[in-house]
């Protein structure tokens, strides 16, 4: 690199500003930056220059070079008043970078980053999702604590954001706020409150990691989010997986009684048995099987279990060990084939995953014994990986797999790689010491080893044969005296120290040998290590209690040597043994007992694995990687006696629905009443704080303000309208309630839907959510009622045909009551659609219901023609139902449209013209594209609120020339959105809608269409709906809810004796949308 | 989570640093470097380093250490994981991962590395989203860059980031339209002295390489499933799917990804290509030492074993060798001690084989061990579990793609024993 500096140097000889600016990137070396340390300062000149031109290009530049800067770890803060100044740059090059510099510098500047913050804070009202949530991820990484108040509103405001993609900022927002300032946690366990709820896939990675981060004491908040959470883990990103795994691993720990049985012992069990929850106490008469794992215990150990097979192996690492600690010990054996897997993955990997394995092969050997081979140690793999490896053959060895593995040791301890060599042998004496059957053959390989040429494998040998000779001392002199021999040659102080040791020990044993090992080592003495000092001084003190008569003097000499050496543990060890054993007036009682202290028999010393201490720690943690207690760890805590009450993870309805609808309103209105008022921005942003937390009732005025005048008198009466029919349709939702909730027959039940439509109500209140009824909604309710009550008295299979009819008489009757859903829709076309989206975001909960929306188990990829390019002159438009809710209104069906120019000339300004859609029916359109390049395509989306029903949503598609009529039909398929439920949910809701509600068919096939999965495949591909987990083989149920009333739709394939029929079943009070998704799926369910 | 990255050269320089809280000062590395100078071996240097406020995770990769700092607890498998995508990531972007590379290229990674991670926190680690956010430099496009003014950032949230298909770009086209899959298997082997096989394992890929217009959905069925033992998938593939039918089932990203990779069940007795004959010996007396090895086909199915090249790292007591090898080069680095031999293609008519004399320190004792050989080779149009690829359908897009599927065979960590 500092040649490369030259070059530069060379170059900015000629002398131009943006070849010296260069010059300071490409200067790294540190011997060079010192020599142009005074230069650097006029290159900065040089840069603040160019970030001050007016050409963004120039300005780029420089930025580029700061960046750079910063990269190589210099200090660019001096440059902080000019690139500040460029942070509401319209280039979004520049203005990225700018940010980079920002986060990076804000918290050493902090009275000019002040600076900046307007400009986020109007960039959080930004329309494009993707500003807004950079703006929010800048403005929280500035560190700056003066605007704390400032991000705590901007995270509210965002956590409430339409776009997933801002909330997940959001919530990675909040752990931002909580380290700069931890007084906010309350405030901001609301936010992550609110955020657990969320239900898309992108934000409950994030969330959860706030949660670990601010509150993971507050298991509490995690209950009602138990559910989803297992549900959705599958479709949330991989690193999300990896924090949520971890957390429900430690949620369970505490909320499920223990699965293992055997821990437990008979008692314990039978007393959680008894006096926990209720469905246990329904199942006292099994007695044979005291334990039973509720249900969302086993939802989570079912619903990681694919997850092992993630490319990921943090994920796989998270699911090992959540299986091995809360699965049932027989089912922990699955996750060994995977972590095995890991193994062929990168040294760093395998280092950790060898770890966790060998903890684990400690307590279970039977999980990993089949892969035995696996771990195998080759040549080429790095010292820890060995030794790991190693540590884990030790773990696996029993008397089976002995001497296949004794063989493989063999091998290991010619190895070149002396340390691992080392360990081999540690490992063979730990074989020998566990497995009595080999320890005699381990010994002798280990004598063998003794007259080996490296050094440090004869010392680690002499150290295990000490220790496996202590364990069975009786039989070996033979060896003691080839060890005494040893004395000679060998060097390393710990095997010498060994040796010494093993002969007084068993100086009795070897009384010819001992004394002269004695005479050698004390003239050698004063050239030994401490630790052989040590046991020099030990053999003396034994030898003289034993064999005094040849050995005093010689003792006495090494006392005294001792008595003088440098190292005070020596003098010590000198003085405490000669007053010991010497006999003379002083010494007291003790030395009596002198030989029954020093030869007493000696506990063997258990070799052990070095991971054993390891155990306490949760496996895969940092933690356990390290045995430390890494800082922010949380204990695993030991299973509870006695569950907690289970009913706090269900989740109810009513409350969910009234949390969400204040947010709900307030989020919508802003992102677009910024997009009309650019002029009013200064202003808005100075209230949005107390816009965001005010009631709708100020909106609807700023909306006026905002909005063209004539849309400003049918708004403002649409409002009251709304809130008018809002409290009606709540008071009925309230004395509906009742029934409902007891349960009453649904005979009775419909009658009262009747009579509600009479008083023009909204009837969809009933369907387990209560929305406050939108003028739009009420006339579609309305319509529904007025045809159930048409149909009670038809024939069904004329339903359909019904439909139309039935509509158009019900629209002769609404207008009376209900004179506004026309004209906002139709007047203004190019207003509209936005502010009904609005209006839709003022009145609408998001779904709630016990059963959650759930995202589609599959998404069919056909697409329909909108616009053939024939027809349209080169612009070819299609479009298609991606399943996804509609991010423009709850009750809308989002449809995506693929507009692609086949023409060889430019197509400007696509947009939606005039529409013509059925009373009721609404849309919310994309906005207009500027201009389509030749064989160009763009995706766009809107949303079609279809009233649940499949008439045909027409409109213009126009570009600047030409205006073509379109129009999208849904297949009614598409007006679900598939819910998940439990079977017993779905159970309860079907026995609600049974008689009038209920059609069905019998489908006759062959028998290998009625294997499950063609069955779901089947249904799938023609509705969007989702699976209910099933307990009987026979019986595959789905569920769905209608996008505009949220009406549940149920479906049930009832498979018979003998296997070729069946009978399909479909529950819903939405009789006519039911009838004909029954015609849609005979025929598909029938066919091969 | 992750605090901050320093990537750091052979040579032991910082290159480069990022911040993703607060600063943490470069010096934190200097415990790295610690540990470092312990290791001896840039392969021993543990990937996890306690200092007394921080925790060091590393990866090393392509000569370059990447250093993540964290503060607390973390699993270590995550920081590890996503040490390597980045890394990934960086080869995906500018084709190799290099120090000179990355220098070149700093704001790119600096923008990338902003994308990937939010307060330490992964954001966006999807190549085809990354893409879309940060375009990629090619030369065409600095080019034009710097005429037109015009950016490598995207100014729009990736669609895919917000639809259930998170990996695959919206909008994609191609005027030929084409799906080239690679079955790719590596035989993992330990071969004992006497030839016979201790241990060995297949290991499979299948790499993908898919330029399909618009959202075309692909469902690939293989002849014999039930050879796969245990598989990994890209998150793009439907697990129900599989689990029910052995199907596998998926909209693709676009471009370049590895759809799955398995363990063919250990059951099945894995067929070695390959044999070496060896005769390596060391007298006590002498300072010289014999060695020939010759390598054979064995079970190929009638294809060529071609790319074949040994490896062995000779014991330290060897000075320098002699030797002649009947086709192909041979080297001997006499510091490392280490020998290779590219041979190329294996001719069954005519066995290569590599002859001569080892020179020994004098007076040193005899190694105990002879040297390992590792083998690499490759074989074309063959996977050696015998899986084979039924058919590949398309469904969702009207025009009729080009359909490629490549076997090939390969030696992973294929290890023999002399």
């Amino acid at each position: 690199m500092s040649s490369n500096s030259f070059v530069y140097n060379e170059q900015s000889g000629g002398g131009e500003a943006a070849e010296l600016g260069q010059e300071a990137t490409a200067t790294i070396s540190p011997a060079g930056a010192f020599g142009l340390f005074s230069s650097d300062l006029k290159k900065n000149e040089d840069l603040k220059q160019m970030l001050e031109s007016s050409k963004d290009s120039a300005k780029l530049d420089a930025m580029k070079r700061i960046v750079g800067m910063i990269a190589k770890g210099k200090n660019a803060s001096e440059l902080f008043p000019a690139v500040v100044k460029n942070v509401a740059s319209k280039n979004i090059e520049i203005k990225k970078l700018v940010y980079v510099y920002l986060v990076r510098y804000a918290e050493e500047q902090q009275d000019l980053a002040l600076l900046s913050i307007s400009t986020f804070q109007r960039a959080l009202k930004d329309p494009n999702q993707l500003i807004r949530a950079s703006a929010l991820r800048v403005l929280s990484s500035i560190r700056v604590p003066i605007i704390v108040p400032i991000m705590m509103l901007a995270i509210k405001e965002a956590s409430a954001d339409l776009s997933p993609y801002v909330r997940k900022n959001a919530a990675h927002a909040i752990q931002k706020l909580y380290s700069l300032d931890p007084e906010q946690k309350e405030m901001l366990i609301e936010v992550i409150e609110k955020l657990l709820r969320d239900k898309s896939t992108l934000v409950a990675g994030s969330v959860v990691m706030a949660f670990e981060e601010v509150c993971p004491d507050r298991i509490d908040l995690i209950h009602k989010n138990y559910r989803k959470l297992c549900n959705l883990l599958v479709d949330v990103e991989e690193w999300g997986q990896v924090v949520i795994i971890h957390m429900l691993t430690r949620y369970a720990r505490t909320q499920f009684v223990s699965p293992w049985k055997e821990d437990g012992g008979l008692e314990d069990n039978e007393k959680s048995f008894y006096e926990s929850d209720d469905e246990q106490k329904e199942k006292t008469d099994r007695r044979k099987k005291p334990y039973a794992m509720d249900p969302d215990h086993r939802l989570l150990i079912r619903n990681t279990k694919p997850l092992l097979q993630s490319r990921n192996a943090a994920v796989v690492m998270a699911v090992a060990q959540l299986y091995w600690h809360i699965s049932p010990k027989s089912e922990t054996g699955i996750i060994s084939k995977s972590l095995v897997r890991l193994l062929r993955s990168n040294r760093e990997v395998q280092y950790i995953v060898l770890q966790n394995i060998a903890t684990m092969s400690i307590q279970r050997k039977g999980i990993f014994e089949p892969y035995l081979k696996s771990f195998y140690v080759r040549s080429t793999d790095p010292t820890m990986i060995k030794t790991l490896k190693l540590e884990i053959l030790t773990n696996l060895a029993n008397e089976a797999n002995i001497s296949t593995l004794l063989r493989e040791f063999q091998t290991y301890v010619k190895s070149q790689d002396k340390q691992f060599a080392a360990a081999t042998i540690q490992t063979i004496g730990r074989c020998a010491a566990n497995i009595s059957e080999v320890a005699d053959t381990c010994l002798n390989g280990l004598v063998c080893l003794l007259s080996n040429r490296d050094e440090i494998v004869v010392a680690e040998s002499v150290v295990v044969i000490k220790k496996l000779l202590q364990m069975q001392p009786a039989q070996h002199g033979e060896i003691i005296k080839h060890m005494g021999k040893l004395l000679d040659s060998i060097t390393v102080p710990v095997a010498r120290a060994s040796i010494l040791w093993l002969i007084g020990e068993n100086c009795e044993r070897v009384p010819k040998i001992a004394p002269d090992v004695l005479r050698k080592m004390a003239k050698s003495f004063t050239s030994e290590d401490d630790l052989v000092k040590l046991q020099i001084l030990n053999l003396g003190a034994k030898l003289y209690l034993t064999n005094s008569k040849q050995t005093k003097l010689l003792t006495q000499y090494v006392l005294n040597l001792g008595k003088y050496d440098q190292n005070y543990d020596i003098r010590d060890r000198t003085r405490f043994i000669r007053q010991l054993i010497v006999p003379n007036e002083k010494s007291g009682a003790l030395s009596k007992y002198a030989k029954k202290i020093f030869l007493a028999q000696k506990p063997a010393p258990l070799l052990e694995s070095p991971f054993k201490d390891r155990e306490h720690f949760q496996l895969g943690t940092l933690s356990h990687t390290l045995n430390i207690k890494a800082s922010g760890y949380l204990e695993l805590s030991n299973w509870p006696e006695v569950a907690p009450d289970p009913s706090v993870r269900n989740v109810e309805v009513i409350e969910l629905a009234k949390e969400w609808t204040p947010a709900g309103k307030a989020k919508k209105e802003n992102p677009s009443k910024k997009f009309y008022s650019e002029s009013e921005e200064e202003e808005d942003s100075s209230d949005s704080g107390s816009d965001s937390e005010s009631e709708s009732g100020s909106e609807s005025g700023d909306d006026g303000a905002s909005s063209e005048d004539t849309s400003e008198d049918s708004e403002d009466s649409s409002n009251e309208q709304e809130s008018e029919n809002g409290s009606v349709a709540e008071d009925k939702a309230a004395t509906k309630r009742n029934p409902e909730t007891k349960g009453e027959s649904d005979s009775e039940d419909g009658e009262k839907k009747n009579k509600k439509s009479q008083t023009s109500d909204s009837s969809n209140v009933e369907s387990s959510s209560i929305e406050e009824s939108s003028s739009e909604s009420e006339s579609q309710s309305e319509n529904e009622s007025e045809s159930r009550k048409v149909t009670k008295e038809k024939e069904k299979k004329l339903k359909q045909d019904r439909i139309s009819l039935t509509k158009d008489v019900s629209l002769l009757d609404l207008d009376d009551f209900n004179p506004i859903s026309t004209p906002v829709a139709l007047p203004t076309p190019v207003l509209s659609p936005s502010l009904i989206a609005d209006l839709e975001g003022l009145n609408l909960s998001t779904s709630s219901s016990v059963i959650s929306v759930s995202t589609p188990v599959f998404v069919p990829v056909k697409t329909h023609v909108l616009l053939h390019r024939m027809s349209g002159k080169g612009l070819a438009a299609h479009y298609f139902f991606p399943r996804q809710p509609c991010i423009f209104g709850d009750k809308m069906v989002s449809v995506q449209i693929t507009l692609e120019n086949t023409s060889d000339q430019k197509i400007e300004n696509i947009h939606i013209g005039g529409k013509k859609l059925p009373i009721g029916m609404q849309m919310h359109i994309f906005n207009p594209i500027d201009s389509l390049e030749p064989k160009g395509s763009i995706t766009v989306s809107m949303g079609i609120d279809f009233c649940d029903s499949t008439q045909t949503a027409s409109f213009q598609l126009c570009t600047k020339d030409n205006c073509f009529n379109v129009n999208i039909q849904p297949p009614i398929g598409e007006l679900l959105l598939p819910v998940a439920m439990s079977e017993k949910d779905f159970k309860k809701e079907q026995g609600m809608l049974t008689g009038m509600n209920e059609t069905s068919a019998t489908i006759i096939t062959a028998p290998q269409n009625f294997t499950p999965s063609v069955i779901l495949q089947k249904v799938v591909n023609v509705a969007n709906m989702g699976a209910v987990p099933s307990g009987q083989d026979k019986i595959h149920r789905f569920a769905a809810k209608t996008v505009h009333s949220g009406s549940l739709m149920l479906v049930t394939v009832e498979l018979k004796e003998e296997g070729s029929t069946a009978q399909l079943i479909i529950n819903t009070e939405k009789t006519v949308i039911g009838s004909v998704l029954l015609r849609e799926l005979k025929p598909v369910l029938s066919q091969g | 989570m992750i605090h901050s990255l320093f990537l750091i050269n052979s040579s032991g320089d910082i290159f480069l640093e990022k911040h993703w809280k607060s600063v943490v000062s470069r010096s934190v590395c200097d415990y790295f470097f610690e540990a470092q100078e312990r290791a001896t071996e840039a392969e021993n240097v543990p990937p996890v380093i306690p200092t007394p406020h921080h925790y060091l995770l590393s990866v090393y990769r392509h000569k370059i250490f990447f250093v993540a700092v964290i503060q607390t607890e973390v699993p270590p498998l995550f920081v590890i994981e996503f040490l390597h995508r980045v890394v990934d990531t960086f080869q995906d972007y500018f084709g190799v991962c290099s120090e000179p590379m990355i220098k070149d290229n700093v704001v790119v990674v600096y923008e990338v590395l902003e994308e990937m991670l939010d307060n330490g926190f992964p954001l966006a680690t999807e190549s085809n989203i990354l893409k879309e956010l940060i375009k990629p430099p090619t030369i065409l496009r600095t080019v034009v860059n710097t005429i037109t003014g015009s950016t490598n950032v995207g100014n729009q949230l990736p669609t895919g980031q917000l639809s259930v298909v998170p990996w695959r770009r919206t909008g994609v086209k191609y005027t030929n339209n084409e799906a080239y899959f690679d079955v790719i298997e590596e035989i993992d082997a330990i071969i004992d002295k006497s030839g016979s096989t201790i241990t060995a394992e297949i290991q499979g890929v299948i790499d993908a390489c898919v330029k399909l217009t618009g959202m075309p959905d692909l469902t690939l069925s293989f002849m014999n499933p039930r050879l796969l033992d245990d598989v990994s998938f890209h998150p793009c593939v439907r697990f129900k799917r599989w689990e029910s039918e052995r199907i596998l089932s998926f909209i693709p990203p676009d471009g370049n990804f590895r759809l799955l990779s398995y363990h063919v069940s250990a059951q099945n007795l894995v067929a070695i290509p390959v044999y070496v004959k060896h005769n390596i010996s060391f007298r006590d007396s002498s300072s010289l030492g014999r060695f020939e090895i010759t390598v054979g086909p064995k079970q190929t199915m009638g294809k060529t074993i071609e790319g074949v090249i040994i490896l062995s790292q000779m014991p330290r007591g060897v000075l320098n060798m002699s030797l002649t090898p009947s086709q192909g080069t041979h080297t001997f680095d006499p510091v490392t001690k280490m020998l290779s031999w590219d041979v190329g293609k294996i001719n069954p008519q005519k066995l290569p084989s590599l002859k001569g004399t080892m020179s020994l320190q004098a007076g040193a004792s005899k190694p105990d061990e002879n040297p390992t050989i590792n083998l690499q080779f490759k074989i074309q149009q063959l996977a050696i579990s015998g899986l084979k690829v039924n058919r590949l359908d398309m469904y969702g897009e009207k025009y009729k793609p080009f359909k490629g599927i490549k076997y090939m065979t390969k030696a992973g960590k294929f290890q023999v024993r002399t």
